[in-house]
């Protein structure tokens, strides 16, 4: 099993303040691992991270075989990140916005209709601009806009807040099947539930390093 | 990367089209720049016609930093700006876009603006050669540098009266260099037009150099 995510040691700091203070893990390619823990212990800080929009500090930090304190810019291209904010232009139809996430990572523009399929986007309401979405509504085109991507990493912050039962039930779905085809997932969450149903791995982190970890690579 | 700037220029564009903030509210403002102006120098309708150049590249500033302002809110807002980062589309094409959208919309903006000088300061005009290479090279020049010190504003809480007092500093060589121009196309300065008109190439021309230079850093810092 290959090395996604190696961290070891790793120190960053936002706003002054120690994020990650000495964070020790590593995540093995193909697991869906859930990240737990109190507001404020790092968990969005250890996403940032991999993704390389959290500058490392200290310590040793290696994503997809790029190391992060060389080159946090590459890995980028096979990531996929959804935050607590979605990365939607309100003004833009869903149809639009997706077409246009599809071709800013690189995507094929046939995957955009199947994506919004895939997460239950209803086909009437492509032609409809986000800004007159539901909550619900705009985190599934959140959702399908990282999914049309083919991410090799899959970075997702609260994935299922907004989400009804099915939309939920749907991204597992989507989650699992990404993980089975080789794609590894770390998603933030306070759901406890979706430990059994879904994760391979739980991990807890506290005051920025890891707590608990229910099955280490 | 001709197809990655497209991509970004037609997404801003296609963002204002749906908004309409462009025709409906910049160019409605920039036309009350204009209006006001008309009033405040009522009585002097000579001195109008004198500063028509100088008052119709205010109005641009004016409007022209409400669509700066615009085209980095709709990135800031839920968090675009991350999307933007893990993107496979390169900074200076990013840059490019920007500006190439910038640049369109404030073409719309002085299409709008310039029947307006020419009916409320009665302007004539003489040279209208050297009127659309000041206009395009003035518009070329508060574009780039617009969405240079735009991205900078972008990541600060204060964006909203930061890029005003950014910009027109900046920007006071285009305003000067742009109002000489126009007053020459005008026929009302006997002065080196072209010459006023290619320093705004120049300025055009640098800060596209730096721009694309530096928006990748610049990008990972807001």
């Amino acid at each position: 099993m290959s090395t996604v995510v190696d961290f070891q040691k790793v120190v960053a700091v936002a706003g002054g303040f120690p994020v990650l203070a000495g964070l020790d893990i590593e995540i093995t390619k193909g697991e869906i691992v859930h990240l737990r823990g109190s507001n404020g212990v790092g968990k969005t800080s250890f996403l940032r991270a991999c993704a390389g929009l959290l500058q490392i500090q200290n310590g040793d930090a290696t994503v997809l075989g790029f190391d992060l304190r060389d080159d946090r810019i590459a890995p980028r291209r096979y990531i996929g990140l959804l935050g607590h904010e979605n990365h939607l232009y309100k003004d833009l139809w869903v149809r639009e916005h997706l077409e246009f996430r599809a071709a800013a990572v690189g995507a094929d523009q046939h995957d955009v209709e199947a994506a919004l399929q895939r997460i239950g986007v209803s086909e009437r309401l492509w032609a409809v601009p986000i800004e007159r979405l539901s909550a619900g509504q705009r985190r599934r085109v959140a959702i399908a806009s990282v999914l049309v991507g083919r991410p090799q990493l899959w970075l997702l912050d609260e994935p299922h807040a907004a989400l009804d039962r099915e939309g939920r039930e749907v991204l597992d779905e989507i989650l699992i099947d990404a993980a089975s085809s080789g794609a590894t997932v770390v998603l933030a969450s306070h759901e406890r539930d979706l430990s059994k149903s879904v994760t391979s791995r739980v991990v807890t982190l506290r005051g920025g390093r890891l707590w608990e970890d229910s099955g280490a690579a | 990367m001709l197809h990655e700037v497209l991509l970004i220029a037609l997404k801003d564009l296609r963002v204002e089209w749906r908004s309409k903030v462009t025709l409906g509210q910049v160019a409605p403002m920039g036309l009350l720049v204009l209006v006001v102006f008309a009033f405040a120098f009522d009585a002097n309708t000579r001195l109008l016609e004198l500063g028509a150049g100088g008052l119709f590249w205010v109005a641009v500033l004016f409007g022209g930093t409400l669509l700066i302002q615009r085209a980095f809110e709709v990135e800031t807002d839920d968090g675009n700006f991350d999307a933007f980062r893990m993107s496979t589309i390169r900074a200076p094409s990013l840059f490019l876009g920007k500006s190439l959208g910038i640049f369109i919309q404030v073409v719309l903006l002085e299409l709008v603006l310039g029947p307006g000088i020419v009916l409320l300061y009665n302007v004539r005009i003489d040279d209208w050669l050297l009127l659309l290479a000041a206009a395009l090279g003035g518009t070329l020049a508060f574009s780039v540098c617009g969405v240079l010190w735009g991205v900078m504003a972008a990541g600060t809480r204060v964006r909203a009266t930061l890029l005003p007092l950014l910009l027109v500093p900046i920007l006071a060589p285009v305003l000067l260099a742009g109002s000489r121009a126009f007053e020459t196309a005008f026929g009302v300065r006997a002065e080196a037009g072209w010459t006023w008109a290619s320093l705004m190439f120049v300025i055009a021309a640098v800060h596209a150099a730096v721009g694309m230079g530096t928006f990748g850093f610049l990008l990972e810092e807001s």
